[in-house]
């Protein structure tokens, strides 16, 4: 069991150092689109709320493996490519867990009591200036526990790349058939990984509903 | 609600398109706009006589199979002239027919053989689990594989070649030529290993996906600059696109094409080799040959068998 | 929507939203024409990229795929709703003994990658032989992983109802089992209603993940058909079908879900006592992805 981990030591590092790459950079992407998409499905401006829900919409009712697939096999057809396949795969789980971020981002700031953002107005700020300095603060502490969630289902998601020639940890098993090792045992170490990974994450999440439910 | 309205026509939108597929439907074959598509349809399959009164004692396969009524065969399916499925559903290839000969001396119908297609990486696991009583599908022999599974044959022999855009000349002194280009191969595949162990290229420069057709698009496409597999599957590629894609033609190694079959099952393995060696001396395999693969305009011979 | 965070505009804001508007659409038309354009100069509307779609074969493949798409989908959802019953009910148990499993249960499936989980029903099979093909290495996977997302909505969706439901049902004599089942449930569920169908649309997309373990169901057939070189690996036109087809199958369970919602609001309005904010607790502890 523990030799099927160290005979293959550097496989796994390699593994879920790409794994976390993904997870990161994708992660801080997606946090940014998301939050434009938001401003945009709140904008006084009919386009940009239609653009938003369009987005929204469609990219919550697609499967991350087809956004995935038309990246990776679609877009290079049209002269549409990345420089590589882990950036075609960065790209896809932005695009999409981004949708989900809008969504929790706009819903937080229902949350903010309507007299926050009029009082905000009657000083004279802009919208831009009541969204980013008097709404979307206060709407953080009710954004943070389901944006946990989203981050730690991307982090999972990243295994989906590993159907699209980026070697990242859910590309193991495929390796390790190649090389003839036991299959389970190569699994059970790979949700170790991802155990160490996430339970931070539930624990801060843990933490930010906490204190979210005192205030 | 602006969703609403979204929702709504999108409900448009995919009832136009089921409208215009319906509209278009046609008796399966009948279709078709131009002479490409009648070209990917697979023609006549080689007539088989089917065996009958066969037994192979001692075989724990030929008994599940002959339970059942009709065998499992693990295949693949985007090769053209291999083993190849066309967009009528219909399998066509050297290894399909290599197939429906074993399933016809074996005693049942060919014509009837239930197929599956199996990755390169799960083809020991899909064997030795049973989810497939044998396999015909480019699978080298090698001593590794043969501690997994047992091979009858080899029924082919093919070599590790490159295939490449028709306009790229920088590649053909073969494998010395790799070195920082970009390589796709299928996952778990013995081309790609040998690329790894070899050093031929650098390992960012190495792409797998699930089939070969999905590297073919990816080098069509430049984000890879050759796929490299055996020269037998290439050259389905290569003739199905002439005008975009050539195979370089230095083979770098030998790979002996086997059937895979239960580690156990001695007997069975025993049986297919013997309904090869027929194949080879009556002719079959010739006529087989050159139905299929013979068409890229190389000639073959039946490799000796390897019985062990 | 959200009228809170401007005020209604006056005539020069509402000159200068039309403006921008008038800028948006047109910089949207402009991206939307560039892809078109694209995808026409790179010949993806060329006759023989469709070609495929015009053999009844294939609409047969389409169609099998998406059969074998709703019927991992459909069985799983079954099991989930089953298994997130029970562990919900595990969780909410007065015995430790009960709530401790059920809570690790609950919480390493959600924290396993689902292609992972499906992995091991799909390997663990070929290794020890368990007799079960890659369909029930979808439907396994499917039902672990939401089934625990579930038990979770059904445990917050309970805790959500307001207190004094609880504590007026205990001082009438009722036992935790009637309190549960006959005032706590009623309640939750119709504000457990959205985040429950969002799941299960999540349920219905992840049936895609099958391809990677040879299930033939809808993406897998259409990564065959985008393989064709002889139809010039016509991915595009057919991922546009099956996008389509899985938008339009996913927008119809969320059409579903509003409407029951409605329906229900609409039913407790008239007998009073709504617990509104159910429906965001529930969807806040697991944002369905």
């Amino acid at each position: 069991m523990l030799s099927v981990l160290t005979d293959n030591w550097e496989l796994f590092v390699d593994g879920f150092w790409t794994t976390l790459r993904l997870f990161l950079i994708a992660g801080v992407l997606s946090l940014a689109l998301g939050t434009v998409l938001a401003a945009f499905r709140v904008s006084p401006v009919p386009a940009l709320r239609a653009i938003g829900t369009g987005y929204v919409n469609t990219l919550r009712n697609t499967p991350l493996t087809l956004v995935f697939a038309f990246l990776v096999f679609g877009a290079p057809k049209m002269e549409i490519s990345l420089p590589t396949f882990f950036w075609s795969a960065v790209v896809a789980l932005t695009v999409y867990t981004s949708a989900f971020v809008c969504e929790i981002v706009r819903s937080g700031v229902n949350t903010v009591p309507p007299g926050q953002a009029e009082a905000a107005r009657s000083v004279g700020m802009t919208f831009m200036q009541v969204l980013g300095i008097v709404v979307l603060p206060q709407a953080f502490r009710a954004i943070v526990p389901p944006l946990t969630s989203v981050m730690i289902a991307l982090l999972k998601n990243t295994t989906i790349a590993a159907g699209f020639s980026v070697a990242e940890a859910g590309a193991i098993p495929a390796v390790m058939a190649e090389r003839g090792e036991n299959q389970v045992a190569t699994l059970v170490w790979i949700t170790v990984g991802f155990l160490i990974l996430i339970i931070p994450l539930v624990f801060l999440q843990r933490w930010a509903e906490r204190r979210t439910a005192v205030a | 609600m602006r969703m609403r309205n979204l929702v709504a026509s999108l409900g448009v939108a995919a009832l136009a398109l089921t409208a215009v597929a319906c509209g278009k439907d046609e008796p399966a074959g009948g279709g078709g706009t131009g002479d490409s598509a009648a070209s990917d349809t697979c023609g006549d399959l080689h007539k088989f006589t089917t065996a009958s009164g066969v037994d192979v004692a001692g075989s724990a396969t030929f008994t599940k199979i002959k339970s059942r009524g009709t065998p499992v065969v693990g295949v693949k399916a985007d090769q053209p002239n291999l083993g190849y499925k066309d967009a009528d559903g219909k399998r066509c290839g050297f290894d399909i027919e290599v197939a429906r000969m074993v399933a016809a001396n074996l005693g049942f119908d060919p014509d009837k053989i239930e197929y599956k297609e199996i990755p390169s990486a799960n083809r020991e696991t899909a064997i030795a689990g049973g989810e497939i009583d044998y396999y015909v599908g480019t699978y080298s022999i090698t001593d590794k594989r043969k501690k997994l599974v047992s091979f009858a044959g080899p029924y082919f022999i093919a070599g590790q070649d490159l295939l490449v855009r028709k306009s790229d000349t920088s590649m053909d002194a073969g494998k010395t030529a790799l070195k920082g280009k970009k390589v796709c191969s299928a996952t778990g595949s013995t081309p790609i290993q040998r690329v790894k162990d070899e050093n031929l290229t650098e390992a960012s420069n190495i792409s797998e996906f699930k089939t070969y057709s999905e590297c073919v698009s990816q080098l069509l496409d430049k984000k890879v600059d050759a796929v490299t597999t055996d020269d037998a599957i290439l050259k389905g590629y290569a003739a199905t696109a002439p005008d975009e894609l050539r195979v370089v033609g230095k083979p770098f190694s030998e790979e002996k094409y086997g059937i895979g079959l239960p580690l156990a099952d001695k007997a069975l393995r025993d049986k297919v080799n013997s309904i090869l060696e027929t194949s080879a001396s009556d002719g079959t395999w010739k006529e087989l040959y050159d139905a299929t693969l013979g068409k890229s305009g190389s000639d073959s011979t039946p490799p000796p068998l390897e019985k062990y | 929507m959200s009228v809170v965070l401007y005020d209604v505009p006056g005539p020069r804001a509402k000159a200068r939203n039309r403006i921008l508007n008038a800028v948006v659409m047109v910089a949207l038309l402009a991206v939307i024409g560039w892809v078109l354009y694209r995808l026409n100069e790179s010949g993806q509307f060329e006759s023989r990229r469709w070609a495929q779609f015009q053999y009844s074969s294939i609409q047969q493949q389409l169609l099998d795929g998406l059969l074998n798409t709703l019927k991992a989908a459909g069985l799983a959802a079954v099991l989930a709703l089953l298994f997130g019953a029970v562990f919900a009910a595990a969780r909410i148990s007065d015995h430790w003994w009960f709530r401790a499993p059920a809570t690790l249960v609950v919480e390493l499936f959600r924290a396993i990658p689902l292609l992972i989980l499906m992995f091991f029903f799909y390997y663990g099979n070929l290794q020890f032989d368990l007799g079960i093909g890659p369909f029930w290495a979808v439907v396994f996977g499917l039902t672990l992983y939401n089934g625990s997302v579930l038990a979770e909505i059904f445990r917050a969706g309970i805790a959500a109802v307001p207190k004094g439901q609880r504590e007026a049902a205990y001082a009438t004599g009722m036992r935790k089992n009637q309190v549960v089942r006959l005032i706590l449930l009623p309640q939750a569920i119709t504000s457990m209603l959205p985040a429950i169908v969002s799941q299960l649309v999540v349920l219905l997309k992840d049936t895609a993940l099958g391809f990677i373990i040879t299930y033939a169901e809808l993406l897998y057939v259409a990564k065959q058909m985008g393989g064709r070189l002889q139809y010039g690996f016509p991915y595009i036109p057919t991922y546009i079908v099956v996008a389509v087809i899985y938008i339009g199958l996913c927008s119809l369970l969320s059409v579903l879900a509003r409407w029951l919602e409605g329906r229900s609001r609409r039913r407790r309005k008239v007998t009073g006592a709504p617990p509104p904010s159910a429906a965001e607790a529930a969807t806040s502890v697991e944002a369905p992805l």
